[in-house]
């Protein structure tokens, strides 16, 4: 390792004061965020906050303060810190990990804080042997050494477990490079393909066909490579009025042939050559498919039907028309039906939106449905950098849990001969949960006292 | 017997636990401690029984969720969560005294939960977002995280007083002086902690794993999300601090303190403060 004195920028990335720092700015400047509204249009803020206010949150980015310049300045010196730190330090790392534990100096297991000593009748060479065994009972694996008078056992378990923390800096590396790598902003800038990452929406009326979303913020039109078409859009509630599900079913078509039909559901995206859909919204339309049969003339016929419109079935006679709506918002629950045969009185009746009604007649039995006309709100992501979020994730759980939960163990040994027999001094260190390693360490020589 | 006075039965026991903690701590009766241990016992199990139960009125209900899906149902969990760990804290490091710093916490959680008229205890049905596997993975990681952290700020504040006694050299009988000793909650604290960022990364995960399942964004720096960060960055400070600049003791526990209200405004500031897509706190 260079003196870090002799290196200012060097040893300023790489002090623990900085990173100290880093954490403390990222967390405060990231309130602002919480406080103050995100990404809404300039009016907003003009009206909230005064003209000049709004002036300053301009020139600050405060509007978009997580993709500002400043901000994003303040993530990469966190990412150029955590590198230099943990080169920093690795190769120190290694060298502990390297270090062989028999090489230690004998004498120096006197000076461990955890040591304990046992006398044994036998002489040097059974009393370690004993010894060995003893350690290879417990799952470690002792290796030996002579010494000038006698001789030397150790054993370590987890020397890699050192690593830990830097599996988790790591972690956070490749988390920040799967932002960087599904980042619209790196794809349309850097890389000049903005096909590559990006997420945008598409309004889809049931029935039609896109080739193409609108992306978020630029309003840039996105070729998806095929053609996605909404065949229905459905809404579920619950009994008490709440919404259960909204689904919309749809086909993929390639080359306007159908290739696969899927239904997405809030959690339940459909994703095709990369291109991921999400059921984020929904228009309710002002046009209702009214579907008739009549039997026993078993006849059909579907319509699409605004309100307060008359229209005529020509192989039956009859009309129709919707007189009434009740709606909860957009959408309609129930509607009012005028529909006459020519025969009698025209009936005037209510129908749930979407559920078939039967309506006897003189000349025949009709069944009625009468569904409202939606179109599906999805937003469409491409994010080729979500796996590798994903697996900073799981690397992170992984380094987090060695990092705290898993030590290095080292064990010591000395035999050397005494007047009656041999005297054996165990010493052990560990670099983390001391107070259990001490436990362990203590059942462990107490086992050979109790066998001697 | 419904779910509720179950519910109720619990509060009442966490209630008394936590008075009999607090009688420990002052009048340093064991007698006291160990009814205030066998009454958050008693309180676990019935709460245990009641959450299941909710669970079970939920399917006869006929929309079947895990109990973990709004204000109420969390802040029960929650209390849950805290006194199971602390319990087990208790069992394992047999440090009884903790529990007057601790069993409040869970005790006014249930109360709050019981008495608030901003919180709505009825089962309701899930709107579309939630029903989701990655609710229960969510809520429950994060939860196991916030409990630690309500622990360690309950050691950190009980560090304090700790020392406050050892420097005024007060008497081995009064309050200060029966606490254990300042070493031995340190590391407590230290560990609770090192169990609660584990827990409260996991929770982060998962979280922005379903929120890419469902919105097709795994972070959009909604507030809720951006709180938990803040805490995660705050827990991560100190651990940093204690491992490479060999914090300890006062300092530690100050910053223990510091992340429970960090811990506290994510989980209840954010609600009713800020907007945001967490928005089970509202209602």
């Amino acid at each position: 390792m260079t003196p870090p004195a002799n290196q200012p920028v060097r040893s300023f990335f790489a002090s623990v004061q900085l990173a100290l720092l880093l954490l403390f700015l990222l967390a405060a400047t990231s309130i602002i965020g919480t406080i103050i509204p995100q990404n809404s249009p300039p009016s907003f803020y003009i009206e909230k906050y005064g003209a000049q206010t709004a002036r300053l949150f301009q020139l600050l980015d405060i509007t978009d303060m997580y993709n500002s310049w400043w901000f994003l300045a303040l993530l990469t010196l966190f990412a150029v810190n955590l590198v230099v730190c943990s080169l920093e330090r690795i190769p120190g790392v290694i060298r502990t990990v390297r270090r062989d534990g028999l090489q230690t100096a004998p004498d120096q297991l006197d000076r461990q804080p955890c040591r304990q000593a046992v006398d044994l009748a036998a002489p040097v060479a059974e009393a370690s042997q004993r010894a060995a065994a003893l350690l290879r009972a417990h799952g470690w694996k002792p290796r030996e050494a002579a010494t000038a008078d006698g001789r030397l056992l150790f054993a370590e378990r987890g020397p890699w477990t050192r690593f830990g923390v830097y599996v988790v800096h790591l972690s956070i590396l490749v988390i920040l490079a799967g932002a960087l790598v599904g980042s619209s902003t790196v794809a349309s800038r850097l890389l000049r393909n903005p096909d590559f990452a990006f997420k945008g929406s598409v309004m889809l009326p049931e029935g039609e066909s896109t080739g193409h979303i609108l992306a978020f913020k630029s309003g840039r039109r996105v070729d998806l490579g095929f053609t996605l078409r909404c065949d229905a859009f459905a809404i579920e509630y619950y009994d008490n009025g709440m919404p259960k599900t909204y689904r919309s079913s749809v086909t993929v078509l390639e080359d306007g042939k159908p290739v696969r039909t899927a239904e997405i559901e809030v959690n339940r995206p459909l994703t095709h050559r990369g291109v991921t859909f999400y059921q984020s919204s929904y228009q309710a339309g002002r046009e209702y498919v009214v579907s008739l049969t009549k039997q026993p003339d078993n006849l059909s016929h579907t319509a699409v039907v605004p309100p307060a419109r008359e229209i005529a079935w020509p192989e039956t006679g009859v009309r129709y028309g919707i007189i009434n709506r009740e709606n909860q918002g957009e959408v309609t629950r129930r509607l009012k039906i005028w529909f006459a045969d020519g025969q009698g009185e025209p009936a005037v009746f209510w129908v749930p939106a979407g559920e078939e009604t039967t309506v006897e007649r003189p000349t025949g039995t009709y069944r009625l449905q009468a569904r409202q006309l939606y179109a599906t709100g999805l937003q469409a992501t491409r994010d080729p950098g979500v796996w590798l979020v994903y697996g900073g994730c799981l690397l992170m759980l992984i380094g987090l849990y060695i990092a705290f939960f898993l030590s290095h163990r080292r064990l010591w040994v000395r035999v050397e001969p005494a007047a009656q027999g041999s005297r054996l001094l165990f010493a052990g260190t560990a670099n983390k949960n001391r107070v259990a390693f001490e436990k362990k360490f203590s059942d462990l020589v107490a086992e050979l006292d109790t066998h001697r | 017997m419904d779910s509720s006075q179950l519910f109720g039965i619990c509060m009442l026991a966490y209630l008394l636990s936590a008075a009999f903690y607090l009688g420990l701590l002052i009048f340093k009766q064991p007698r006291a401690g160990q009814i205030g241990m066998l009454l958050a016992l008693a309180g676990v199990v019935v709460q245990t029984a009641a959450i299941g139960l909710r669970w079970y009125e939920s399917y006869q209900l006929g929309h079947g969720h895990a109990p973990l899906t709004n204000m109420y149902e969390s802040l029960v969990f929650f209390a849950w969560c805290t006194t199971l760990l602390y319990l087990y804290l208790e069992y394992r490091y047999k440090a009884r005294v903790v529990g007057a710093f601790v069993l409040p916490c869970a005790a006014v959680a249930m109360a709050y939960a019981s008495f608030s008229d901003r919180i709505d205890d009825r089962i309701n049905p899930l709107i579309p977002a939630l029903q989701s596997n990655w609710l229960i993975a969510h809520v429950v990681t994060c939860f196991i995280g916030y409990a630690a952290f309500a622990v360690a700020g309950g050691l950190g504040l009980m560090y304090l007083i700790k020392r406050r006694a050892v420097q005024r050299q007060a008497p081995a009988d009064s309050i200060g002086g029966s606490l254990p000793e300042l070493r031995v909650i340190d590391d407590l604290t230290h560990r609770t902690i090192v169990f609660g960022f584990l827990w409260l990364s996991a929770g982060i995960i998962t979280g922005a794993v379903w929120a890419n399942e469902a919105w097709g964004t795994y972070w959009s720096w909604d507030p809720k999300e951006t709180w938990s960060i803040i805490t995660w960055f705050l827990y991560a400070s100190t651990l940093h601090a204690r491992f490479t600049r060999g914090w300890s003791g006062r300092r530690i526990a100050w910053l223990a303190i510091a992340g429970f209200f960090a811990v506290f405004f994510t989980y209840f500031g954010v609600n009713f403060l800020l907007s945001g897509l967490h928005s089970y706190g509202s209602s």
